[in-house]
C-alpha cells in the first residue's frame, strides 16, 4: 500500500478534505434527533408554536449544510481517487515498458494487462469509497452512541450492547459468506472455462464426438455451482432477518427502560423519541459499513497486485551514452555465450562465432533448439548468463537501448501490426522515411501487392493487431517495416513461414540485392531459405552442431544433413 | 413497425421465462405471500413504538401495562418478520439458482450443437458472456427484481394506509414532496448518462492501446518505441481522467440531493406534525411513527426505479439467451438418419456449390470421386481457403448446392455423430483441452494406459511427455501453456493415432514440427494411411506427388484438379507453384 499512499500524498489536501467534509455532514445529521426532541419537549408540551417553527428552521438549515458538505466531500474524493488512479496507471505502464523480457516472461503479459485495466479501476473506486465512507459509518454509529450517552446513561448502555452484538453478527456472517462466495466464483470460472473451450475447440470436440461428455462435464460443474450458491446464499440470507430482530430487541429494551425513566422524571418524552431515532440509524450504517469493507478489501488486494509489479526492479539497465565502436570488428560476435531462463536448463550453451559485416547468415535447427533465443541476444532482449555478445566490437551491454536497437531491423516470428494505417506502421521503422524509401521497402519485402489490394493504398486502415490482413500479408508488411529503417543488421526470425515458396524465393533474391548491404541473419526451419547464406549456424538442443557453408555442412554436419534430407531427399 | 414487432417477441420471452419458472411456481407464490406479510408486519412496528411512547406522558404518568402490551406485540411482529424474511430469502435463492442452472443447461446444450458458421462469425467472448453473465443477470434481475418490485409497491401502499390512519393531512405533505427526490435522481441520471458513455468508450480505447502495446513488447522495443507508446497512452489516460472525474462527481451528487429532499420532507412532517399534536389532532407517538415513515417512504421509490431498469435489462438478457438457443442451433439429425460407422471410406462430391456469403462464390460445380484408401492432396498458396474443403467434409458447414456423399449417403442424411466418427482429424491450429496430457490423447476413445503410450510413441511425443513435470498426468491449459506449438501438434497427432478412424483429415498436421521429427512421424502416418481414405492439406512435395488426386486452390476456389502428372501437363497454376518450389529446392 506504500505506493498508493505515496500517490495520495500528491492529493494530500483532497484526501484530507474529502473525509473531513463527510464527517461534518454526518455530525450535522446526528443533531437532527436532538432538534426533534426539542420540538417535542419545548414546542409541543408547552404548545409553543415559535419553538416548533424554530426547530423546523434548524432542520432545514442542517439539511442545507449537509448537502453542501457532502457535495464538497464527493468532489474531493472523486478528484483524489481518479487522479491517483491515473498517476498509478501511468507509473505502471512506464514500469512495464522498463521491465526486462525475463521479468515480463515470469509475470506474464495477460496478468500485466489485467493489472493495468481491471485492477486499477477497482483501486480507483475502492479509494473513492474509502475517502467518502470509511470514516463516516463508524462515526455515525459511535456518534449515535455518544449522543445517547449525553441524553441518558442507562439507556445508552443498551446502545452499547446492541452495537456490540450487531457488529459481531455482521462480522461473523460476512466472514463466513465471503469465502463461500469465493468458492462460488471459482466454480463459475470453471463453467466459463468449459464454455469457452467448447467454442474455441468446437471443431476438435465434434470431430472426436465429445459433445455428450462435455455436456456431462458442464452439468456437473453447474450442479456443484448450484449447491455452492445455495450454501453461500443460506448464510447471507440470515443477515437481514437477524439484524432486524436484534435491532427490535434493542428497541423493546429501550422503550421499557425509557418508560421507567420517564416515570421517574429523569427522561422526557422528546428525549425518548430522540433515543428511538438514534437506534434506527445505527443499523443502516452498520450494514453499509460491512459492504464497504468488502469493496475496500477487494481494492486492497488489487492494489497489492499492482504494487507487486511496481516493486519488481527491472532486471536490466542501459548506459546513457553511446560507446565508441571498433571500425573493423565483426558486425556481431558471440563469445562463449550461454543463456538460461530462470532456474531451467540451459537454453543456449557455449555459443562462439562471428558474423562479418555484410554477411548473410542462416540459423537452422529443430523445434526448441534455441534459434530464437540466440538472435534475441543481439538487440539485448535478454542478457547472456555467461560470455558476451558484441555488436561492432562492443559489448551490447555498453549500448543505450535505442542506439543498439536502432541499428537492427528485427522481424519477429509473430507478425503483428498496430492500429493505424499501413503508412503509420511502416514509419515505425523510421519516422523520417519518405515516400520513396517506403516504396523501396515494400518492393523488397514483396509487399507492393498488399498495398495495391487495399483501396486507400498506404493510407488504408490497419485494425488492431492487423487482423484485417492475412498471415502472409502481415508477414510481408512487418518485413517492410524493418527494411524502411535501412538497418545495419537485419534479423528475420522465421519470417517467411506463411509465404509460399515462390514469394519466399523472390524475397530472398531481393534481400540479397539490397544496395546498403545489411548484415542479414535469417532464422528458418527450411534449408531452402538459408542454403545460399555465406555461413550457416546449425543448432541442436541449444548447442552449435556445425558452422559453415551449405556444401561443407552437408558433408561435415550430420544434423544439418538430416535436416536437409528430411526436406529434399525424396525430391532430389 | 419496430414497436409492433417487439411486443410479440416480449410476450414470447415472458412465456418461455414462465416455462422455466413452472417447476418452482408454488414456491414463488409462497415467497410473494411471505413478502406481503413481512411488509405489513414490519411497518406495524413504528406504530407500536409510537403507541408505547404515548404511554409515557410524563413523570408518574406512565402506563406500564400499555407499554408492556405494545412491547409484546413488537416482539411478536419482529420475530415473525425475522422468520418470514429468512424463509423468503432462502426460497428466493433456491428458485433463482435453479432457473439459472436450467437455462444454462439448455444454453450449453445448444452450444454443443451450435452451427460452426455461428461460432466463426460471432466473437467467442460474446457467446460466453451470454451463457454465463447474461443468464446470471436475467435470473437475478427478473426473480429478485420481481420480489423487490412487489415488496416496494406493497411498502408504498401499506405506508400510505398507515399514514392515512394517523393523520391524512400530513400524509398529503409526504405524498406531494417525496416525488421531488425521484425527479432529482432521474434528472441527474439523464445528465450523467453521456458522461458515463464517454468514460466507458475512453476506457475501451485505453484497454485497446494497452493490449496492443503491452502485448507486443518485443516489437515496441525492437523499434525503440517505448516513449512514443507511453505518450500515446498518457494522452488517452489524461482524457480518461477528465471524463471519469466528471462522470463520477456529477453522478455522486445524486445521493446528497435526494437525502436533502428527504430531510426537507422530514422537517415538514416535524413542523406540520408538531402543530397537529398541539392542535390535538395527533399524539407525540403518532408523530414519531410518522417521522419513521417519512424517513423510509422514498426508499421503495428509489428501489423501484432501479428495479425497472434492472427488469428491462434482465428481459434483454433473456432475449439474447433465447436467440442464442434458437438461432445458433444446427439442424438435428433427420429421422431415420443413416449410421456411417464402419464406413468403407468412399467419398464423392456431386455438383457441389459453396460460399460462406452469398456475394462471394467459392466452390462451383465441384465433382470428385474418392475411392476407399485413396489419398487426396489439397494444395495452394497460403490463405487460399484449403480449410473450406475440410469444413464441408466434416459438415461443419452445409453445401449450398449439390451433395457430398460418404458410401453413397448424402452427409445431410447421416447421423452427424457417426459422420464425425468416420474421420480422424489433425488441424494446423492445434487445440488442447484443459486437462492432463493423458486426457488429451484419450479424447477419441477410451483406451488402456499401454494404448495411450503406444500412440504417444508413434507420434514421437512420448519422450517429451516423459520430461514434463508430472509426465502423462501433467495438466495443460487450453492455450497449451508451457508446450511449444510443435509439442502441441505432436499431442494432436497422438490423439488421432489412438482413435484410428476409417478416414483421415490432416491439415498441415506437421507444420510446426521440425522436419527431422516430421520425417520420423511420416512413417507412422504412412502406416496409418495405408488402406484409409485421407485428405491432406500439405506443402511437402513428396506428400503431394504421391497423392491420387490433387486439388489445387487459389483465392478460395478450386482452380485445378487431377494427378501430379496431369496437372504438370496442363501447365497451369499448379505447374507454376511446383516450379517455384522446385527452383527453391534445387536452384
Amino acid at each position: 500500500m506504500k505506493t498508493l499512499f505515496k500517490q495520495l500524498r500528491t492529493y494530500a489536501l483532497e484526501s484530507v478534505l474529502g473525509p473531513l467534509f463527510k464527517l461534518l455532514e454526518a455530525m450535522f445529521e446526528l443533531f437532527v434527533p436532538l432538534v426533534v426532541a426539542d420540538i417535542v419537549d419545548r414546542g409541543i408540551s408547552s404548545a409553543d408554536g415559535g419553538a416548533v417553527v424554530r426547530g423546523f428552521g434548524i432542520l432545514i438549515a442542517l439539511g442545507l449544510i449537509g448537502i453542501v458538505c457532502s457535495i464538497t466531500a464527493q468532489y474531493f474524493a472523486a478528484k483524489a481517487s481518479v487522479g491517483c488512479a491515473t498517476k498509478l496507471r501511468h507509473a505502471l505502464y512506464a514500469h512495464i515498458e522498463a521491465l526486462s523480457f525475463s521479468d515480463l516472461d515470469r509475470i506474464g503479459i495477460p496478468t500485466l494487462i489485467t493489472r493495468l485495466t481491471g485492477d486499477l479501476n477497482t483501486v480507483q473506486s475502492g479509494l473513492n469509497l474509502a475517502l467518502r465512507l470509511l470514516l463516516r459509518s463508524p462515526f455515525v454509529v459511535f456518534g449515535a452512541m455518544i449522543m445517547a450517552f449525553t441524553i441518558d446513561r442507562r439507556a445508552a448502555l443498551i446502545f452499547l450492547a446492541v452495537i456490540a452484538i450487531l457488529g459481531a453478527v455482521v462480522t461473523v456472517i460476512m466472514a463466513t459468506s465471503v469465502p463461500a462466495y469465493k468458492k462460488v466464483q471459482s466454480e463459475l470460472d470453471a463453467l466459463t472455462g468449459t464454455t469457452r473451450e467448447n467454442l474455441s475447440g468446437a471443431r476438435v470436440i465434434r470431430a472426436f464426438r465429445m459433445e455428450s461428455g462435455e455436456r456431462e462435464k458442464f452439468a456437473s460443474h453447474s450442479d456443484t455451482l448450484y449447491r455452492r450458491q445455495l450454501t453461500a446464499g443460506r448464510i447471507s440470507a440470515l443477515m437481514n432477518p437477524l439484524t432486524f430482530v436484534i435491532l427490535n430487541v434493542g428497541i423493546i429494551l429501550l422503550l421499557r427502560t425509557s418508560g421507567i425513566r420517564v416515570n421517574a422524571g429523569v427522561l422526557t418524552t422528546g428525549q425518548t423519541v430522540a433515543l428511538y431515532n438514534y437506534m434506527t440509524q445505527i443499523l443502516v450504517e452498520l450494514v453499509k459499513f460491512a459492504n464497504l469493507i468488502i469493496s475496500i478489501s477487494k481494492a486492497v488486494s488489487c492494489m497489492k497486485r499492482v504494487e507487486e509489479v511496481l516493486g519488481t526492479e527491472p532486471g536490466m539497465s542501459f548506459p546513457s551514452s553511446a560507446p565508441a565502436e571498433i571500425p573493423d570488428a565483426p558486425a556481431v560476435e558471440f563469445r562463449g555465450v550461454s543463456l538460461r531462463y530462470g532456474a531451467g536448463e540451459e537454453s543456449l550453451t557455449d555459443m562462439d562465432f562471428r558474423i562479418e559485416r555484410g554477411e548473410t547468415v542462416g540459423v537452422i535447427g529443430g523445434t526448441g533448439s534455441g534459434k530464437t533465443s540466440l538472435i534475441a541476444l543481439i538487440p539485448r532482449f535478454y542478457d547472456a548468463t555467461a560470455g558476451e555478445v558484441l555488436v561492432n566490437g562492443v559489448d551490447v551491454r555498453a549500448y543505450p537501448a535505442d542506439v543498439l536497437r536502432g541499428k537492427i531491423g528485427y522481424v519477429l516470428q509473430r507478425a503483428s501490426l498496430f492500429h493505424g494505417t499501413i503508412r503509420s506502421n511502416l514509419s515505425w521503422g523510421a519516422s523520417d522515411a519518405d515516400e520513396e524509401g517506403i516504396d523501396a521497402a515494400l518492393r523488397d519485402a514483396q509487399a507492393k501487392d498488399v498495398v495495391a489490394s487495399k483501396e486507400d493504398g498506404l493510407d488504408s486502415a490497419v485494425e488492431q493487431g492487423g487482423r484485417n490482413f492475412s498471415g502472409g500479408q502481415r508477414q510481408r508488411l512487418t518485413i517492410a517495416r524493418a527494411l524502411v529503417r535501412r538497418p545495419e543488421i537485419l534479423i528475420l526470425d522465421d519470417s517467411a513461414s506463411a509465404l509460399d515458396f515462390a514469394t519466399d524465393a523472390a524475397l530472398r533474391k531481393s534481400l540479397a540485392a539490397l544496395d546498403y548491404r545489411p548484415t542479414t541473419i535469417i532464422v528458418s526451419q527450411r534449408t531452402s531459405s538459408i542454403r545460399h547464406a555465406d555461413k550457416i549456424v546449425v543448432l541442436d538442443d541449444g548447442r552449435v552442431a556445425g558452422i559453415g557453408r551449405h556444401e561443407e555442412l552437408l558433408s561435415s554436419c550430420p544434423v544439418y544433413r538430416e535436416i536437409y534430407e528430411s526436406q529434399y531427399k525424396k525430391e532430389a | 413497425m419496430a414497436q409492433k414487432k417487439k411486443a410479440p417477441v416480449r410476450r414470447e420471452t415472458w412465456r418461455r421465462l414462465l416455462s422455466y419458472l413452472h417447476r418452482s411456481l408454488p414456491l414463488f407464490v409462497l415467497t410473494i405471500l411471505f413478502a406481503a406479510a413481512t411488509v405489513v408486519l414490519s411497518l406495524w412496528i413504528p406504530i407500536l413504538c409510537g403507541r408505547a411512547i404515548d404511554c409515557m406522558i410524563g413523570p408518574g404518568q406512565v402506563d406500564f401495562d400499555g407499554i408492556a402490551e405494545c412491547l409484546v406485540k413488537i416482539a411478536i411482529a419482529a420475530g415473525l418478520v425475522g422468520i418470514l424474511q429468512w424463509v423468503m430469502n432462502s426460497l428466493n435463492n433456491r428458485i433463482t439458482y435453479r432457473v439459472i442452472a436450467d437455462v444454462r443447461r439448455d444454453a450449453f446444450d445448444t452450444l454443443t450443437h451450435l452451427l460452426l458458421s455461428y461460432i466463426d462469425s460471432h466473437p467467442h467472448g460474446g457467446t460466453v458472456s451470454r451463457v454465463i453473465a447474461d443468464v446470471d443477470a436475467f435470473a437475478d434481475g427478473l426473480l429478485l427484481g420481481f420480489t423487490q418490485f412487489f415488496t416496494g409497491i406493497a411498502t408504498i401502499l401499506c405506508t400510505l394506509v398507515f399514514m392515512l390512519t394517523i393523520h391524512p393531512l400530513i400524509t398529503l405533505v409526504v405524498v406531494v414532496l417525496t416525488p421531488l427526490s425521484l425527479f432529482m435522481a432521474s434528472f441527474i441520471a439523464k445528465r450523467t448518462y453521456d458522461m458515463f458513455r464517454l468514460q466507458s468508450d475512453t476506457r475501451g480505447e485505453l484497454t485497446a492501446q494497452i493490449n496492443e502495446v503491452i502485448g507486443n513488447q518485443p516489437v515496441v522495443r525492437a523499434f525503440s518505441k517505448e516513449a512514443d507508446c507511453l505518450d500515446e497512452f498518457d494522452e488517452i489516460n489524461g482524457r480518461l481522467e477528465k471524463c471519469s472525474l466528471r462522470a463520477i462527481f456529477f453522478s455522486s451528487i445524486t445521493n446528497p440531493s435526494t437525502r436533502f429532499i428527504n430531510n426537507v420532507v422530514y422537517a415538514a412532517v416535524a413542523l406540520t406534525g408538531a402543530f397537529a399534536v398541539i392542535g390535538g389532532g395527533m399524539t407525540v407517538g403518532g408523530l414519531t411513527s410518522f417521522l419513521a415513515y417519512a424517513n423510509q417512504y422514498t426508499k421503495p421509490f428509489n428501489e423501484i426505479s432501479g428495479v425497472i431498469t434492472e427488469l428491462q435489462n434482465a428481459l434483454a438478457c433473456a432475449e439474447r439467451i433465447f436467440s442464442l438457443i434458437d438461432e445458433g442451433r444446427g439442424p438435428t439429425d433427420k429421422t431415420g438418419a443413416v449410421d456411417l460407422t464402419g464406413s468403407s471410406g468412399q467419398v464423392t462430391a456431386e455438383h457441389v456449390d459453396f460460399s460462406y456469403t452469398p456475394e462471394r462464390e467459392l466452390i462451383r460445380d465441384l465433382n470428385l470421386t474418392v475411392e476407399p484408401g485413396e489419398r487426396v492432396a489439397i494444395v495452394g498458396p497460403t490463405g487460399c481457403g484449403k480449410t473450406t474443403i475440410i469444413n464441408l467434409l466434416m459438415r461443419f458447414y452445409d453445401v449450398r448446392g449439390g451433395a457430398i456423399r460418404v458410401d453413397g449417403h448424402d452427409v445431410r442424411d447421416a447421423k452427424r455423430d457417426s459422420l464425425h466418427g468416420v474421420y480422424g482429424m489433425v488441424l494446423q491450429d492445434t487445440w488442447i483441452m484443459k486437462g492432463t496430457v493423458r486426457d488429451n490423447i484419450k479424447m477419441g476413445r477410451e483406451a488402456t494406459e499401454d494404448e495411450v503410450v503406444a500412440a504417444a510413441k508413434a507420434a514421437h511425443a512420448h519422450s517429451f511427455i516423459r520430461r514434463l513435470p508430472q509426465g502423462y498426468d501433467t495438466v495443460i491449459s487450453d492455450d497449451g501453456g508451457a508446450l511449444s506449438a510443435g509439442q502441441r501438434q505432436l499431442l494432436c497427432i497422438a490423439r488421432v493415432m489412438l482413435a484410428i478412424p476409417p478416414m483421415l483429415i490432416l491439415d498441415e498436421a506437421t507444420s510446426s514440427i521440425d522436419t527431422r521429427t516430421e520425417l520420423k512421424i511420416q512413417n507412422a502416418f504412412a502406416a496409418m494411411m495405408r488402406g484409409r481414405t485421407s485428405f491432406i492439406v500439405a506443402h511437402r512435395l513428396s506428400t503431394i506427388r504421391e497423392a491420387d488426386i490433387i486439388l489445387v486452390m487459389n483465392a478460395g476456389r478450386i482452380v485445378e484438379k487431377g494427378t501430379h502428372d496431369e496437372l504438370l501437363a496442363q501447365e497451369g497454376f499448379y505447374s507454376k507453384l511446383w516450379g517455384a518450389q522446385f527452383e527453391a529446392a534445387v536452384g
